[in-house]
């Protein structure tokens, strides 16, 4: 199966007035398609970097990214970008809110509409579309944005820290809630975080970086028996504690 | 009253009414205080009302003015090159603000030229801009744009800069360009702080429009202030500031609606 996303020898550094800073160094990653890869590291190491490369908002210093086996800026992949906050705006209604992407795009049709509509049918938001968005709970915040993300249909799904904004009983609903959304919309993802439960109840492979420069230390595929099918089910799976064991020893390891 | 409000918050109310009642009824009886000391000082001789008018007198040169509706056609001509001002400051305001905001180096480039005729005093222009451009309105309305516009440049651009980069981010990522940003972001982001500039922007212009009205004018209130002081008809300029403070007021009042129904449809 040829990968979705290659990352080819990259490297990457941010350039101030005080100096340079490196932020990636040597990454070489490959993500096949309908995967879902967590990328875990100590924080300030360049994890949000790798996304915006993806993402095409930062070009890479040296080294290739692939998407659908072209050069990034030529392959004309869609790719859907979820943020660390929602930041749904204020002055737009819900709707007006999951349909940002379309209108920006000029995509607006009944079609997509329908699309939309559905989604937020599957998603128990329909009730609330419009109504601001500060009518919404955290988790159904977090869902808006996701819906706003998959109404473009993207082809490769980027989340950075998505549930880090909220308190630890709405993370765990979320958490499952999204892994689950995203599993059955057969996206691949690329999923960013510091919490390392979350990586394993929720990826098919967790990419373990370095300290800055960031550096690929280790990638560990994740195999879950079939009974644990959802991300809550995974937390009381006896691989569970094993892999967060491994990976928390990982990261604690020098060079 | 509505039943399933508590004892305390009933109180808690109540106290809250009345002590708004309290300040409003205070405001007025400072207002009739001032005028009546300020009419009887007057009567009794201890103010000169040739040189400091009195209230009664005041009225009565409103009426005279009313008759031959000379006394609109002034206010008319004031309001009319305020507001038309206004609008053209708040225009050129946003669509600089914008243009800075696009062009960062365009924005470096002016910045300290900007700080410069922001702080000049904007009355030392009036005499340059009456050879350039006439003893006309023309004049009048470029005086009451020169001394708002500038700094509502600034204050629209410092609020475009500070808003969420991240918000910024989310329109890239889903495919946008800078014209989405402005026009999906930036914008509908910075209405509250464009409604509080135009708070400022409707007193600075109508400043500007009376120190034009000073020096080249045939009408208007700021010529019937200077008109009056020079024939010692003081009755005419005291009135004339009376019904200024009641413009001004009056037009900050609007502004404030305005910011009324915005926050209640949010």
């Amino acid at each position: 199966m040829e990968p979705i996303l290659e990352f080819i020898h990259v490297c990457f550094s941010y350039h101030s007035l005080d100096g340079e800073t490196s932020a990636l160094y040597d990454i070489s990653l490959a993500v096949n398609p309908g995967e879902f890869v967590a990328i875990v590291g100590p924080s300030g190491c360049g994890k949000t970097t790798l996304l915006s490369l993806i993402s095409g908002l930062l070009k890479p210093e040296s080294g290739e990214i692939r998407l659908f086996g072209k050069a990034q800026g030529t392959s004309g992949a869609n790719i859907g970008y979820m943020l660390q906050r929602d930041h749904l705006f204020e002055w737009r209604t819900v709707y007006d809110n999951v349909l940002l992407g379309l209108e920006i795009k000029h995509n607006l049709t009944s079609n997509t509409r329908a699309g939309v509509d559905s989604m937020l049918d599957t998603y128990g938001l329909s009730a609330f579309k419009d109504a601001p968005p500060s009518s919404l709970s955290g988790g159904m915040r977090q869902r808006a944005a996701l819906i706003r993300t998959l109404a473009l249909e993207p082809d490769i799904l980027l989340l950075d820290e998505p549930f880090s904004a909220l308190d630890y009983q709405t993370r765990l609903e979320v958490g499952d809630d999204i892994g689950s959304i995203i599993r059955k919309e057969h996206k691949t993802a690329v999923l960013v975080t510091h919490d390392l439960s979350e990586a394993i109840t929720l990826a098919d492979k967790v990419v373990i970086l370095s300290d800055r420069p960031a550096r690929i230390k280790k990638i560990l595929p994740l195999h879950f028996d079939e009974i644990y099918d959802s991300p809550l089910k995974r937390r009381s799976s006896p691989q569970f504690s094993g892999y967060f064991e491994e990976i928390w020893k990982e990261l604690k390891s020098n060079g | 009253m509505d039943n399933s409000l508590s004892k305390a918050q009933v109180a808690y109310l109540r106290a809250r009414s009345r002590h708004k009642r309290l300040v409003l009824i205070g405001q007025i009886l400072l207002f009739i205080l001032f005028i009546g000391a300020w009419e009887l000082t007057a009567r009794i001789g201890l103010l000169n009302d040739f040189i400091f008018s009195s209230p009664s007198r005041m009225i009565t040169c409103f009426i005279q003015m009313t008759e031959d509706f000379s006394i609109f056609r002034h206010i008319g001509v004031t309001l009319a090159e305020t507001i038309g001002s206004f609008f053209l400051v708040m225009a050129i305001g946003l669509l600089a603000a914008m243009l800075l905001w696009l062009s960062p180096t365009l924005s470096e480039l002016l910045e300290p030229y900007l700080v410069m005729l922001n702080s000049l005093p904007k009355s030392a222009l009036a005499p340059v801009l009456i050879v350039w451009l006439g003893n006309n309105v023309k004049t009048i309305v470029v005086a009451a744009i020169s001394v708002a516009v500038f700094g509502s440049i600034m204050t629209l651009h410092t609020g475009f800069r500070s808003v969420d980069q991240d918000k910024i981010k989310l329109i890239y990522t889903l495919g946008g360009k800078k014209r989405d940003v402005l026009k999906k972001v930036l914008v509908p982001s910075a209405v509250p702080l464009i409604i509080n500039n135009m708070k400022v922007n409707i007193g600075l212009c109508l400043v500007g429009v009376i120190i034009g009205e000073f020096l080249a004018a045939d009408k208007g209130l700021g010529y019937l202030i200077i008109y009056g002081s020079q024939v010692f008809k003081m009755d005419i300029v005291m009135m004339s500031i009376v019904i200024l403070c009641i413009i001004s007021m009056g037009l900050y009042r609007i502004i404030g609606m305005l910011e009324k129904r915005y926050v209640k449809r949010h």
